[in-house]
């Protein structure tokens, strides 16, 4: 990707369209939704404001839609307007592997303008921009990117006085097939599900509207920028470290650029590999660096830092399951912190049995990866391979080998991390990062558990039920038999009998 | 036994029965005790051989039938609802087959396609629990079981009112009846010598026809195969009233041999009516596993033991109530030879030879096990 960066990267994209999701107009038209829906998401956490989002998808003509999304964040300055949509991989939040890193929805910083570029490719159309910031006047314009250059270029710009308070709007016309299953409104309502501090009001094609209510309001924990750790770093990324460091020696190059390295930390490392600790690190050799890297892996250190991670939280989970899924059962659990490749992740699961789903269809696998849904490439997912690998006969659920568990069933896997390793650019599967997929095992075997209890306590209940009406339904005959035999009134039997069926049925 | 006398056995009964399905049931539900019947066991379990007596009886195991217990629940109901269908037979002293009294407890529970009872197998059992367990018989519950069997010979009845001289029945004879009790059923004028019982009734028809019976003076009946009720009923009443020895006739094979013991010593399904029943004097006249030389029957009248034969056989050597050592040889001698004898095969020699030789014989020469 980078060496693209200083030549077209538009062309790039015409050429590899399928990595950023623009494969097909299915996902194309799901892609558009879900950039523009992360970028408002984040746009409105940065800003400490509850996210309220509007999406609505108009039919334009066979094949083309438009698509608006708008926001009650920040807005954004006249001046950044043309940066943040117009250049692809300038986004503020690029970066890559080794520099100091937070978790976030996006990742590389190119889906917005890639939307914006599939838009001008597919119906000629500008994008429409809108952004309202407190206190300033309403602006709007049309962005146009100039693909051989790529730069953007602004047209039709307005100023105008508008009571509207705060916030961001874009308007882009695609090529795009609508679905209704598995489409736009599917991707809101899983966004919902991991994220219930937002409000997400949806009107489809048809004209429905759909409101994904907000049901807790307060902002999560806001992430925090973490240096990468020692633990696990690849030779590759740490050979790149090291000829971007600024630090001037080896000590200074540890300490600052990774965390949770001290004096005492960077004194082990180097005498391990018997490097001074005094040697500039562009005057380490290859040869060198691999040593310093088995010696850096083998020190003890601090975990990494933990803060760097936003979960949704069990209690979070569990609210945002339940209003989107009618649920008898609900339960979720978020793992400590893990770290792969010394890079922190944390796995959260959360569970829903209801009895209205389907009990002999799959269980309904929902994928996150830091609170946004993957919606494709479902079965080459480090999730759905630890949601196979777990054995779910044991939690009382029917599993035909090599493939999910079967019943009536929602399980939803939320892996969060400052870099969340999809195995494309399209980022819709994550990879089966060992350490990864044991951590999903663990939550899941550990919610397995939970269901286990509830189903047989479910089965003991239903038992208990099934008993109590069979004894009901035979004592209304025992009770006429007895009063026919003895002469005793009926109905001061049946009281006795069934007083009797209520003490046992407790 | 007059009207009067009936309705006294009815009212005991009813008692009876408020008392053990009733009373004592609702005391249960008031002191919030467990709900729940002590029934008799009827199974094998508790069926025990009285040496003394020579009656195969019931023992005193007895097994809870609890309402509040899923596996009893059903049959609990059951068992109400037919006690409570015997009470009310009793009191409208009308009596019916043990068919219709399923047809008048069946039917849907509540509002649901469930039945009370789904088949008539479910229904005669309890009827036999009732009868063991509040001691009374089937007939003391107005019940009458399928009948079959019939009868001729030098006696003179009364059936329920009419005067019946079985010296004039014909050919078919006089059907026996499900309930022979003397309020029904009595004897008045007897000339006959002895009974003789035969287990088929085309046999008992070639006695009949050659009036058998006149000539040797005795009373002819049948079972048809394995005697109801009404029949040993009626036969343990001639022995015992009429003071006549029993004579039986059978196959010789494993089940004629056993419808003997059940004339003698009673069966298990009835072995809590063994005393009413069971005629420990009956002796057993034939065919016995040694007849075929005795008598020079050819090789071909006799039939193969099967499978089924051969195991009844060994069965019938391992229940206490056939150790008698003639029993056993009788049983292991037809065991060894492999073959049985059906009473027909004696009509190889002539069609009149088992009324006119063989029997008159046997009876003369007391050629009879006991």
């Amino acid at each position: 990707m980078v060496q693209y960066k200083e030549v077209a990267i538009s062309e790039f994209f015409e050429k590899n369209s399928h990595l950023l999701g623009f494969d097909n107009p299915t996902k194309a038209l799901l892609t558009v939704v879900k950039e523009a829906v992360d970028n408002s998401v984040d746009a409105c956490e940065e800003a400490n404001i509850l996210p309220g989002i509007i999406v609505k998808i108009k039919s334009v003509k066979k094949d083309v839609f438009q698509v608006t999304v708008e926001d009650k964040g920040p807005g954004i300055e006249e001046k950044y307007v043309k940066k943040v949509f117009g250049k692809l991989l300038f986004g503020s939040k690029f970066k890559s592997l080794g520099e100091a890193g937070m978790q976030s929805r996006g990742q590389q910083g190119i889906g917005i303008s890639a939307s914006i570029l599939y838009s001008q490719l597919t119906t000629g159309e500008s994008a429409l921009i809108e952004s309202k910031v407190k206190n300033k006047m309403h602006y709007s314009c049309r962005l146009i990117i100039d693909t051989s250059k790529n730069i953007p270029i602004i047209e039709d710009e307005k100023k105008i006085e508008s009571v509207k308070e705060q916030g961001t709007k874009i308007t882009l016309k695609l090529k795009g097939v609508y679905r209704r299953v598995k489409g736009p409104e599917g991707f809101l309502k899983y966004v919902a599900i991991a994220n219930p501090h937002a409000q997400i009001t949806f009107f489809s094609p048809e004209g429905n509207k759909k409101v994904f209510k907000r049901v807790i309001t307060k902002l999560p924990k806001k992430p925090k920028k973490v240096k990468p750790h020692p633990h696990g770093v690849e030779l590759g990324t740490l050979i790149k470290m090291l000829a971007r460091t600024k630090s001037r020696t080896l000590q200074a190059f540890l300490m600052n650029d990774f965390s949770k390295v001290g004096n005492t930390g960077a004194k082990e490392i180097c005498d391990l590999v018997k490097l001074n600790l005094q040697t500039r690190p562009n005057a380490i050799t290859r040869e060198q660096i691999s040593k310093l890297m088995d010696s850096m892996e083998q020190v003890k250190l601090q975990r990494p830092p933990t803060d760097c991670l936003s979960p949704i939280g069990e209690e979070n989970i569990i609210k945002g399951l339940r209003k989107e899924y009618p649920a008898d059962f609900v339960a979720a659990c978020t793992r400590p912190v893990a770290v792969y490749r010394a890079i922190p992740f944390q796995i959260e699961v959360g569970l829903v049995y209801s009895k209205e789903l389907p009990i002999d269809k799959q269980v309904n696998l929902v994928r996150f990866a830091n609170k946004v849904p993957l919606f494709y490439q479902q079965s080459e997912c480090g999730i759905y391979k630890a949601v196979v690998k777990t054995q779910w006969k044991r939690y009382g659920l029917q599993q035909p080998s090599g493939s999910l568990p079967i019943g009536p069933l929602v399980l939803a896997v939320h892996v969060a991390s400052i870099w969340v390793p999809f195995i494309s650019e399209g980022k819709q599967a994550i990879a089966p990062y060992p350490e990864i997929v044991k951590e999903i095992k663990l939550a899941l075997s550990e919610l397995g558990r939970k269901l286990q209890r509830y189903l047989s306590a479910e089965q003991r209940k239903y038992a208990r039920e099934r008993k109590r009406k069979l004894y009901e339904r035979y004592a209304i005959e025992v009770a006429t038999s007895l009063s026919n035999i003895t002469g005793k009134n009926k109905d001061d039997i049946m009281g006795l009998l069934k007083k009797e069926i209520d003490k046992r049925g407790r | 036994m007059d009207k009067s006398t009936r309705e006294e056995i009815g009212k005991e009964v009813i008692k009876r029965l408020k008392e053990k399905f009733g009373e004592a049931l609702i005391a249960n539900l008031k002191e919030e005790e467990a709900l729940s019947l002590d029934i008799i066991v009827r199974a094998f379990s508790n069926i025990i051989f009285d040496e003394r007596e020579q009656l195969i009886k019931l023992g005193s195991k007895t097994q809870s039938r609890a309402f509040f217990n899923v596996g009893q629940t059903r049959v609990f109901m059951q068992t109400l609802l037919v006690a409570n269908a015997c009470k009310s037979l009793i009191e409208s002293g009308k009596t019916t087959s043990i068919r219709s009294l399923y047809y008048s407890t069946k039917h849907n529970i509540g509002n649901t396609k469930e039945n009370t009872f789904e088949e008539q197998g479910e229904s005669n059992p309890i009827i036999e629990d009732i009868e063991v367990n509040i001691n009374a018989l089937r007939e003391e519950l107005h019940l009458r079981a399928n009948s079959k069997g019939a009868m001729v010979g030098n006696l003179t009845i009364i059936d329920s009112g009419d005067e019946i001289d079985l010296r004039k029945m014909g050919s078919g004879g006089w059907a026996v009846p499900s309930i022979v009790e003397p309020h029904t059923i009595q004897f008045k004028k007897c000339d006959a010598k002895f009974v003789l019982f035969i287990e088929k009734d085309t046999v008992w028809g070639r006695f009949n026809e050659d009036k058998f019976w006149k000539k040797h003076n005795c009373i002819i009946v049948h079972g048809g195969g394995q005697p109801p009720r009404g029949v040993r009923r009626v036969v343990k009443r001639m022995h015992e009233e009429l003071k006549l020895p029993i004579y039986v006739l059978v196959d010789n094979d494993p089940w004629g041999f056993y419808i003997y013991s059940v004339v003698k010593q009673g069966s298990m399904k009835l072995a809590y009516e063994s005393a009413r029943m069971a005629v420990p004097d009956a002796k057993f006249i034939g065919l016995s596993s040694y007849d075929q030389e005795k008598y020079t029957l050819p090789d071909e009248v006799t039939i193969k033991l099967n499978d089924g034969d051969k195991k009844r056989i060994k069965e019938l050597l391992n229940y206490k109530w056939f150790q008698k050592k003639e029993w056993r040889k009788e049983l292991e001698s037809m065991l060894k030879k492999g073959v049985k004898l059906e009473l027909e095969a004696l009509s190889s020699k002539n069609i009149a030879f088992i009324t006119d030789t063989y029997l008159p014989e046997k009876i003369e020469r007391k050629e009879w096990l006991s």
